[in-house]
């Protein structure tokens, strides 16, 4: 368990260096250069120079990487000149939002999406699994602001049940009010739906295929012992480890539904950063939400291992 | 809860490798050909297609003047699927719209299942640290969202097609590049690349005749899935305002122009191209899920 452990924090390790190198990258790419794009066509060389001294940014590019690295690492993001604040304090308003919606979110579609794909395993072939396959797969093909648009017009618009904008304003404001939260938690919920069930079905059924379950069944236990005995404990490794793969996904889903419910989230933030030009808000976006990806992941490997000794053999997963 | 048909289960879940199970020669395609909805999919595909782009040469319609008189009129006499808010005939802009959207969604997934297959095969048949490295590299990518790295990208390139195949394509070649290393890292250890090798075959020609070949399976089940994603990519960039200037146009810029006007009940707006993405999308899943049972693979990783 330790060789694994130590194995997956040194790949963990080397993504992120890889992922600030990679928007390192990104900040460089800009035509003109980073101060060339933060300060706007209509600078001057002399304010060129300026701001690249004062932000250090004239030394060769290794040295520029390790001031920049060194700065993320102590929590200076940058600073917007778009929006007058420092990126990280940006981020430390609108982060709690998102990692709200997100989080709750995400705990119905676990919530809704295993027993589901549970049940189009056990039920594979049969009317029950047609009719809920039919129905994510359209879900999954729709479109993920139409989902949105069309939960407004039906349930905002036409039977008044809930509000069609998010609530503005601190966290505790958006907690006062909860209705405001029913259409984007309910978007993102719905999409992500489509995503996991098709999985867990998949993950079901291959468990389902196992010799233990040919075993049981030969032993005399009955369906219920073997389902909710066997089967449901195996296939929660499959399930923490798609949580980790799913994190960028659930993060674009989430980008969308903030900017249709104009939600005051890390994604509307990300998303007006792009259209206004603000790149230094932009990436430190981008950091941010690798990071937490990587740990993330990193956190959704190991809990797999905990459940499942086979992934902690060096041949992984079965 | 029966568990009977537990039995009936295939050779895929049985746990064989891929390449011993896949049908050989043109044995996938009955096993596809039986698969009535895969059928179905197929068809569909072919008849949007048609409808894209031999559609035109039967229905003619001004695609490139508007018509600010004639705007927003719903379908009658000579129009169809009426017409929309500068002017444009639905109808006639929906089949342009559909040569846009194909166009880029083949040509993304072209690109992501090239790059991909290439790194992923050299990744899994060196192995080692290159591999390792490699495929971090493909980790650090996979850590960044790619609508993030799509909005950045869109904004420092101007959006044209090519620009927009080949950004949607660069965020799309990570999950072929893992699927593809793992074929080959199980491909690399049978008899016959292992006689090729003692043979003094040199590497690039093994991953192409060998690796490469015998993962066409899961390389096809991969490209028809990165389509139907490619087409939903870019219709969220056309909504969030990145897509392409007019006149050109797809299905998801129409869609999203198409939702302002969905309180004015211009309903020929929204539903013709969001059916048209539903259908399309809905098709290709299908025909990939299809293809994945024909070539026998694991449905988690396909």
């Amino acid at each position: 368990m330790t060789r694994f452990l130590l194995r997956r924090c040194a790949q963990a390790i080397v993504v992120l260096i890889l992922v600030s190198v990679i928007v390192f990258c990104l900040l460089h790419m800009l035509p003109g250069g980073p101060a060339r794009a933060i300060l706007g066509v209509h600078a001057t060389p002399t304010n060129v120079a300026a701001f690249n001294k004062a932000n250090g940014l004239d030394g060769s590019l290794p040295a520029q990487y390790w001031h920049w690295l060194t700065g993320v690492l102590s929590g200076n993001l940058g600073f917007s000149y778009v929006q007058n604040e420092s990126v990280s304090a940006l981020l430390g308003q609108r982060l709690p939002k998102t990692a709200f919606l997100a989080g709750i979110s995400v705990v119905l579609a676990v919530l809704i999406a295993v027993p589901i794909g549970f049940f189009q395993a056990v039920r594979r072939q049969r009317v029950g699994d047609y009719v809920l396959t039919t129905i994510t797969l359209v879900l999954y093909s729709t479109p993920a602001f139409w989902v949105a648009i069309i939960l407004i017009d039906v349930l905002a618009v036409r039977l008044h049940v809930v509000p069609a904008e998010a609530p503005q304003g601190s966290f505790s404001a958006l907690l006062s009010d909860p209705q405001a939260l029913v259409l984007p938690v309910l978007t993102i919920t719905l999409v992500t739906v489509a995503a996991f069930s098709r999985y867990i079905r998949s993950s079901v059924l291959d468990e389902l295929a196992q010799d233990y379950v040919r075993m049981a069944r030969s032993k005399g236990a009955g369906s219920r012992v073997i389902l909710f005995g066997h089967v449901l404990r195996n296939s929660a490794g499959p399930v923490v480890t798609l949580l980790g793969l799913s994190l960028p996904f659930i993060v674009s889903g989430t980008l969308i539904t903030e900017y249709v419910f104009n939600y005051p989230g890390v994604g509307l933030l990300a998303f007006n950063a792009a259209t206004s030009q603000d790149y230094p808000v932009m990436l430190g976006v981008v950091i941010v939400v690798a990071a937490a990806t990587v740990i993330g992941s990193l956190l959704a490997d190991v809990t797999h291992a905990v459940l499942d000794p086979r992934v902690r053999s060096a041949a992984g997963i079965r | 809860m029966s568990l009977e048909n537990v039995t009936t289960l295939g050779a895929a879940e049985a746990g064989l490798p891929a390449d011993i199970q896949q049908p050989p020669g043109r044995l996938w395609l009955s096993a596809f050909a039986r698969n009535r909805l895969a059928v179905i999919g197929l068809v569909v595909i072919v008849a949007l297609l048609l409808f894209s782009f031999v559609g035109p040469l039967f229905y003619h319609t001004d695609q490139i003047h508007t018509r600010l008189a004639m705007e927003t009129l719903s379908p009658g006499k000579g129009r169809p699927l009426g017409t929309d808010d500068v002017g444009y005939d639905e109808l006639g802009r929906l089949m342009v719209g559909g040569q846009t959207t194909l166009e880029v969604a083949f040509g993304a997934a072209v690109v992501a299942v090239v790059l991909g297959v290439l790194w992923g095969a050299v990744a899994g048949y060196v192995g080692g640290i290159v591999d390792g490295f490699m495929m971090r590299i493909v980790d650090a990518l996979l850590a960044i969202p790619a609508l993030l790295l799509l909005l950045f990208l869109a904004t420092v390139f101007r959006p044209s097609v090519p620009m927009l195949i080949i950004v949607v394509g660069v965020t799309a070649w990570l999950v072929p590049a893992r699927l593809i290393r793992a074929e080959a890292l199980s491909l690399r250890s049978r008899e016959y690349v292992l006689a090729a090798k003692t043979m003094g075959v040199r590497g690039p020609t093994i991953i192409f005749r060998h690796i490469i070949t015998n993962s066409i399976g899961t390389i096809l089940v991969n490209a028809t899935f990165q389509i139907a994603d490619a087409i939903l990519v870019v219709a969220a960039l056309s909504f969030l305002g990145l897509g392409i200037a007019p006149p050109a146009t797809n299905w998801g810029a129409m869609l999203s122009d198409g939702l302002n006007y969905t309180y004015s009940g211009f309903w020929w707006l929204t539903y013709p191209p969001g059916v048209a993405i539903v259908l399309t999308v809905l098709a290709f899943n299908v025909v990939g899920d299809g293809l994945r049972d024909a070539f026998g693979l694991d449905s988690r990783h396909g």
